[in-house]
């Protein structure tokens, strides 16, 4: 019973809600291949016209950050205030800036 | 204790030093107080990894199992329009299955394990569905009151600490609410009806009342996960809490329809402004969850049915897929 090619692989989700908007994750579900998973996502996550366009991709291809890193990863813009623009100080009376 | 697949997880917290261990558990629950969320590959407890797979499955199973009373009537539904909103619910509930078995595979058990665990009844599912639906009555007041208090127990979950469940609660809540409405037009119908309809209506609600009360869980002082789930921010509300507030919404309900809840212990209560009610039948309660109940056998049968008459296809999907595969 548990054979892993007995297994339908897990695909990952993303839906754009309407044109104009970025594809977003909403959840994950299993199907044989990228063409099954896609009418599987219609079923699934679009009952309710949720979304104009569907991506799928499967699980396993996705490379993810480690989160115990996290901090050693993102580090490297923790000490760059400069890049945000309250860094610097214009005087009140100079306008449009 | 639950499952062989679990006994291999939460493997993260067995081969730490005491204090390192004392300070992981420190910092993750510093994160919970603050209302952070906890992401799947986050330290987390092993405990409350633990915690979560069972209560998120047997969710999922709720779900699932909970299609068949209401399947029942799919093929008999009075009209056209019933039956394309019965078919339509139907397929909801199939939906929170699959977004809740997802969120519980992010935990590291898979979507197998827990239907061996549902087929081969180690894992429980609730109560209220083994319950039989003789009429049609019943798919009125199922979604009135079971889905009904599955609201009342789901909107606070879509702030529980652990964002895939979250997430997939606040999916769920959305689609809830037509279940709901859906019922108590199919009771408003009946009771505008016949005589006789009106009577369906009463037998249907005498038959599901006390146990949609169940379905919040055994009382405060019995509860054993309670106190560590609300320190977790899995749950947030107490099961007697939240049977209270169903009670206290659906008695006015009961009474627009003219029909009587079947409690003589009910009364409004006007100091603590609740309505007092009766003791539930906690015996009946724990027969149904040990498999005692109208239909338990019944509904894992068409569960195992289900499962084994479709293996075929499974089989023949992947065997097509690996055959397109070799062709590109
Ligand atoms: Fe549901
Ligand atoms: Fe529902």
């Amino acid at each position: 019973m548990s054979d892993e090619r007995q297994h339908w692989p897990l695909f990952e989700v993303f839906i754009r809600a309407r044109a104009g908007l970025e594809h977003k994750h909403v959840g994950s579900l299993h199907a044989v291949d990228a063409k099954m998973a896609l009418e599987h996502a219609r079923d699934v996550y679009t009952r309710r016209m949720e979304g104009v366009s569907l991506w799928v991709v499967r699980s396993a291809d996705i490379t993810a950050s480690d989160p115990d890193d996290a901090d050693a990863f993102f580090e490297p813009a923790k000490d760059k205030i400069y890049r945000h623009p309250t860094f610097y100080e214009i005087p009140d009376e100079v306008k449009n800036i | 204790m639950y499952t062989q697949g679990l006994d291999a997880l939460g493997d993260e917290s067995l081969h730490l030093p005491e204090e390192e261990l004392a300070e992981l558990e420190a910092h993750f629950q510093a994160k919970i107080d603050a209302d952070e969320k906890i992401e799947p590959k986050d330290w987390m407890p092993a405990a409350y990894r633990m915690t979560l797979i069972r209560q998120i499955s047997q969710h999922a199973h709720s779900e699932i199992v909970g299609m068949l009373p209401e399947g029942n009537w799919i093929s008999r539904a009075p009209s056209l329009k019933r039956k394309c909103v019965i078919i339509a619910k139907v397929q909801d509930e199939g939906g929170h299955g699959a977004y809740l078995y997802s969120a519980a595979e992010t935990l590291g058990i898979s979507r197998e394990q827990m239907i061996e665990q549902l087929l081969t009844g180690q894992a429980k599912y609730s109560s209220i569905f083994n319950y039989p639906t003789p009429s049609w009555a019943d798919i009125g007041a199922i979604g009135w009151l079971v889905d009904g208090a599955a609201i009342m127990n789901q909107i606070p979950l879509c702030r529980c600490s652990y964002g895939p469940y979250a997430r997939a609660m606040v999916r769920i809540c959305k689609e809830e609410s037509f279940h709901q409405r859906q019922g108590f037009e199919i009771m408003i119908r009946l009771c505008e009806g016949s005589t006789a309809q009106k009577r369906m209506a009463q037998e249907a609600l005498d038959r599901w009342w006390w146990p949609s009360l169940m379905m919040f869980g055994p009382d405060d002082a019995n509860s054993k996960h309670t106190g560590q789930s609300m320190r977790w921010k899995i749950k947030r509300f107490t099961n007697d809490e939240l049977r209270q507030k169903f009670v206290d919404v659906t008695v006015p309900q009961a009474e627009f329809l003219g029909l009587e809840v079947p409690d003589d212990a009910l009364v409004w209560n006007e100091e603590t402004e609740h309505y007092n009610f009766g003791p539930i039948d906690w015996d009946e309660f724990q027969r149904v969850l040990a498999g005692h109940g109208p239909c338990n056998q019944e509904r894992i049968r068409a569960r195992i049915d289900a499962h084994e008459s479709g293996a075929w296809v499974r089989e023949a999907a992947l065997a097509n897929a690996a055959k397109q595969s070799k062709n590109l």
